[in-house]
């Protein structure tokens, strides 16, 4: 079971930095995933007293704090009509709504978990992450990273997007996710980011399908089964790799036909 | 090393000294606040919900320090409401061994004090995370809509 020493409401973002420089500290987010290790930690940190729970909007982008529940993100109007719905749609099958109210944004990006439907849609978006220390990098390259002692501050989302789509594959309601989804188009670009395949959410870029573009339904067709069989899937409980491949040539196919208005 | 944390439970004030992992089902269950159950141990089932600061969460999985300064409400300082509920979903049959009861009745009223009429879709979303391994969840559904419809009919003739 999770034991701990410590508990540290953090008065500033130094010293949670700070403290989080010994292997022993951890980082409390939504505390649903580390609640369930069997590790000891010397100093918890709580973020909650900084005011990074909200999600600020600006004439660029949305700036999303670290501490932000995701049913925060579901209920939030402006990111929902922005996305078309498509953040709504990649936390609703997370569990409950009690279960939502607690975990964080910056737990689910932090852990780059591989069953994440959070890492899915903001990659797709082409968010970046805000760190205490190494500045503001792309999400991306941020999920290809190992984890490290900093502290993730804020998920920034560009409103470049002008469409975006989310879909998912449960074998039940609230379960983890058998394969995950998420598209996004901007006038010249289009990005696909492919999750729980098991591994963590990969992202493909086709300029072809940005929302200025002109595309056949047999483009589309082409473009996801090269998807399907250009990204890795591995075998796990939930489902085999060929399983996860075929997902993924129906969703790709599918979250592209959505984009362009089109039938499944 | 310990620490000392204020909160209000069903409108009692309570300050204690508490370990740091102390989880707050266990305080509240300390307090005799039994109707919090422990049920998955994986944050999944709702057994343990309570609200905090008027929201409904998990309690298995929130620490009782960050619980400091906060107003927490268990089924206990709720009784009118769940009874009213209770009856509906008993009506059914639908509170067979009633260890999921609890948990159900705190998600339902916080659905109903956000959502008055919501559809069936929106209880069935909104409950999604309230676990029953008895009755099928049929009943209660059923329960929780005579009691919406019932709601509605007293405002009526109200």
């Amino acid at each position: 079971m999770l034991t701990i020493q410590n508990y540290v409401r953090a008065e500033s973002l130094e010293q949670a930095y700070e403290l989080n420089q010994k292997k022993s500290a951890r980082i409390i987010g939504g505390m649903l995933w580390l609640k369930m290790t069997h590790i000891r930690v010397q100093n918890a940190i709580d973020l909650s007293g900084l005011g990074l729970d909200t999600i600020e909007e600006t004439p660029d982008m949305y700036r999303i704090g670290c501490m932000t529940t995701l049913r925060s993100l579901e209920l939030h109007p402006g990111l929902n009509a922005f996305t078309h719905g498509a953040i709504r749609e990649s936390v609703c099958h997370i569990v409950g709504v009690q279960f939502r109210n607690l975990a964080t944004v910056g737990g689910s990006i932090y852990g780059r978990y591989g069953f994440s439907d959070v890492l899915t849609i903001f990659q797709a978006l082409n968010a970046s992450v805000e760190l205490f220390a190494a500045g503001i990098i792309p999400l991306e390259e941020y999920a290809k990273m190992a984890p490290d002692r900093d502290i993730l501050i804020r998920i920034l989302v560009p409103k470049t997007t002008v469409n975006s789509t989310y879909l998912s594959v449960r074998k039940t309601k609230t379960d983890f996710p058998v394969l995950t989804c998420a598209a996004a188009q901007t006038p010249k670009d289009f990005t696909l980011s492919i999750g729980a395949r098991p591994g963590r959410a990969v992202v493909i870029r086709e300029p072809h399908f940005g929302s200025a573009g002109t595309f056949s339904e047999e483009d589309v067709r082409a473009f996801a089964n090269d998807v399907s069989q250009n990204i890795t899937t591995g075998s796990n409980m939930r489902a085999q790799a060929a399983y996860r491949t075929h997902l993924a040539e129906v969703l790709t196919r599918r979250s592209l036909l959505t984009l362009k208005g089109g039938s499944l | 090393m310990n620490l000392t944390i204020n909160v209000q439970v069903n409108g009692c004030k309570i300050e204690e000294s508490i370990a740091p992992d102390l989880l707050l089902i266990d305080f509240l269950r300390a307090h005799g606040c039994l109707s919090v159950k422990r049920g998955c141990e994986t944050s999944n089932c709702g057994l343990c919900t309570v609200f905090l600061n008027d929201t409904p969460v998990l309690s298995c999985s929130v620490l009782a320090a960050r619980a400091n300064g906060c107003r927490i409400i268990t089924l206990e300082g709720l009784q009118e409401e769940a009874a009213e509920l209770g009856g509906f979903i008993a009506d059914q049959g639908a509170e067979q061994c009633g260890f999921c009861n609890p948990g159900m009745i705190m998600n339902t009223i916080a659905l109903l004090r956000e959502n008055p009429d919501p559809t069936e879709d929106e209880i069935r979303e909104y409950l999604a995370g309230n676990l029953c391994r008895c009755s099928g969840y049929e009943g209660q559904l059923i329960g929780i809509k005579n009691l919406i419809q019932w709601r509605k009919e007293r405002q009526t003739h109200a």
